[in-house]
């Protein structure tokens, strides 16, 4: 695998991540620094406090390409993050919300 | 019940960890920190002159040890100048620990004299960093601290107290318990036989090594394994001294500045097994022609490693030792004959040149020169440049933690501090730091330092008056125009060596150079020794940046 940045080659296919991370100021920062720096595209982000609230859930919407898993190997170095969960871009948490951005 | 303020219970969990020596220049959001380490004598601070300068005698220190040390700066401009010593931490998987003033809570956001957004700052910078808005958190964050910095791949941890925090009054029942390790990731003992029968199987193997493994311990495992399967051992820039250089089966350093035939070997293996390396493009040349005909096992604790820049056909997530140790009892003892044998024959043909190896006032002249008068219990430091690669080539390294040098960043000025903190780490031990007339003039106010702390540091100058390798790169790759890479006018570096108190000796006068260095090493305290060397000198052979490692110039 490469990290070169194939455009043409990256699919429109899009994928679903569900994160469990530390509930603090700085996690959103680390998590979108890391996306950021790659130029790779999130095209959706939600944050809340889960019902402990010493963790909380982002769920990002982001193209599948080649450099995917290695992105979600970085995600899964932060310390804050706690896991993370791969989904088709059928899951339900971003179709719903689609409502609210028309 | 204990009852401290913030500042105090820093100090007190620094001194549980076993930290004995702190670096750093103090300032105003620092300052409670620093009133508290003055009523301390367990540990010894060691006034940098710049932060950069506190920060790479941490490196040095934790270079040397293996364990994270701690470096401490004010807000504002004290973090901005540490900066580059975090990333530099960053690149080369060093454990630290770096403690900045802030600001107070309350003024944090408002443009506050001497503020900067030091958390943000270093989020790309840092394996992990806090920003500690309340005292009672120091009790779970320094231990954190010192856990990441030493878990699984190592690296810089920074923690950003604010001066109200400092100042807060804490009361606790017990200290929080001495941070540990992680546990090391479960071996998979699935992929480790599957490597065993590939090395079995395999006719024209290589061993490549990398800094992880002089990070976790196994250099004599990583020896052993070679031996045993009979493997050609090279090393990264990172690793040399993991196996000793005039090794039978060591093929010297691979790469940009390797020996031709070191990366001629590595075009014929049909496997190369990696440990503790990352496949760096200054190792491995163009990616995609790197290893043509190998199949690759690759083994690192830091599972994003595997299958980043090359795709492995075994990856294994594990700490080296545990690796290396589950692989010995599976390998089988192989003499590979006909493959060390070509691997001799290439040795042969096209080895590394080192002309003029025996003018001790010549580039490697030099190198030899130093090591023909130390033995193996020297440490030595490099800073970056022509200096430093003549040194990687010609230095006969030959114990872990001997080299000390800034490989993934590549700062100058990382010399000087750091071989300061590798003798703050190891008094015991002479310190030599190779250093290029550009890199010392980088970080050059640590001989005051140096000269207060009176270490067994000798600074062997090797004074082009230039920047070598960028006029170097300007002659072989943009039409021979130098630019911005030749100073104008010469420094006097005895002086300015003198001036800070420091003994100096010229061996471009010296009657007899090899003497007269040989007795400046020998002379117990710090020492500059200087030697001009001819500017038309550059590192051979050279592998052009972006070209496969096989198109080497020289
Ligand atoms: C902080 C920093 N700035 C710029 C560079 C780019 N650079 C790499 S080597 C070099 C020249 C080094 O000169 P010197 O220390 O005299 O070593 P020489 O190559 O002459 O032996 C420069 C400018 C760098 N590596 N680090
Ligand atoms: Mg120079």
């Amino acid at each position: 695998m490469s990290m070169v940045i194939e455009r043409e080659a990256a699919a429109v296919t899009k994928v679903v991540l569900e994160l469990e991370v530390a509930n603090h100021a700085g996690v959103m920062s680390h998590i979108c620094g890391l996306f950021a720096r790659r130029a790779f595209n999130v095209e959706g982000i939600l944050c809340m406090p889960l019902p402990d609230a010493t963790r909380s859930r982002i769920w990002l919407l982001v193209f599948e390409d080649e450099r995917l898993e290695q992105m979600i190997k970085q995600v899964e170095k932060l310390e804050d993050v706690i896991s993370v969960v791969r989904h088709g871009a059928e899951h339900a948490v971003f179709e719903r919300l689609e409502t609210f951005f028309r | 019940m204990m009852q401290m303020t913030g500042a105090e219970l820093i100090l007190r969990l620094l001194e549980r960890q076993g930290i004995e020596t702190v670096c750093g220049i103090p300032g105003g959001a620092i300052l409670p920190f620093y009133d508290a380490l003055g009523q301390c004598d367990t540990i010894h601070h060691v006034l940098a002159r710049h932060e950069q300068g506190g920060g790479f005698m941490a490196q040095g220190m934790a270079r040397v040890s293996g364990k994270p040390e701690v470096c401490l700066a004010s807000s504002g401009p004290g973090a901005t100048n540490l900066v580059t010593a975090i990333a530099d931490a960053k690149l080369d998987s060093i454990p630290m620990v770096a403690i900045t003033g802030q600001v107070p809570l309350g003024m944090i956001g408002t443009d506050a004299f001497q503020e900067v957004d030091t958390y943000g700052m270093t989020i790309p910078l840092t394996k992990h960093n806090f920003l500690v808005r309340d005292a009672n958190d120091l009790l779970q964050v320094i231990p954190e601290a010192f856990r990441i910095a030493m878990s699984g791949r190592p690296g810089p941890v920074l923690i950003d107290v604010p001066k109200d925090v400092q100042c807060q009054m804490v009361s606790f029942e017990d200290y929080p318990p001495v941070a540990v390790p992680d546990a090391l990731p479960a071996l998979d003992l699935a992929a480790i036989e599957k490597a065993a029968e590939m090395i079995n199987a395999a006719e024209r193997p290589v061993l490549y090594l990398g800094g992880g493994v002089i990070h976790s311990g196994a250099s004599h495992l990583a020896v052993t394994l070679a031996e045993q399967g009979g493997l050609p051992t090279t090393m990264t820039l990172m690793a040399l001294g993991t196996m000793p250089i005039d090794h039978p089966l060591s093929i010297g350093m691979l790469g940009m500045h390797g020996a031709r035939y070191t990366n001629y070997v590595l075009e014929e293996a049909d496997l190369l097994i990696c440990v503790g390396a990352r496949f760096d493009d200054r190792a491995i040349g163009k990616a995609a022609e790197f290893c043509p005909r190998a199949k690759i096992i690759h083994v690192d604790i830091d599972p994003a490693e595997l299958h980043k820049i090359k795709t492995a056909h075994i990856g294994i997530t594990g700490d080296v030792t545990q690796v290396v140790e589950a692989l010995l009892p599976l390998v089988q003892v192989k003499l590979r004959e006909p493959w060390l044998a070509q691997v001799a024959d290439l040795k042969e043909r096209f080895p590394l040149a080192k002309p003029n190896i025996d003018n001790p006032r010549s580039h490697y002249g030099l190198v030899q020169a130093v090591a023909d008068a130390l033995d193996d219990e020297a440490v030595i430091a490099t800073d970056v440049g022509q200096h430093q690669m003549w040194v990687a080539q010609a230095y006969p390294f030959r114990r872990p933690r001997q080299w000390l040098t800034s490989g993934g960043l590549g700062t100058m000025g990382f010399g000087l501090p750091t071989a300061i903190g590798a003798a703050l780490a190891a008094p015991e031990r002479t310190v030599v730091c190779f250093t290029g007339d550009g890199s010392l003039k980088m970080n050059i106010q640590e001989m005051a330092t140096l000269a207060e702390e009176e270490l067994n540091v000798k600074i062997v100058l090797m004074n082009n008056n230039s920047l070598g390798l960028v006029y170097q790169q300007q002659n072989m790759f943009y039409g021979q125009r130098p630019v911005a890479s030749k100073y104008k006018r010469a420094v006097n570096f005895l002086k300015i060596a003198e001036g800070f108190g420091l003994d100096a000796v010229d061996l471009d006068t010296a009657e007899d150079p090899a003497a007269t260095l040989a007795e400046a090493l020998q002379r117990p305290g710090p020492c500059l020794i200087h030697c001009s060397i001819d500017r038309e000198e550059f590192v051979y052979p050279m592998v052009p940046p972006g070209a496969a490692n096989t198109e080497m110039i020289g």
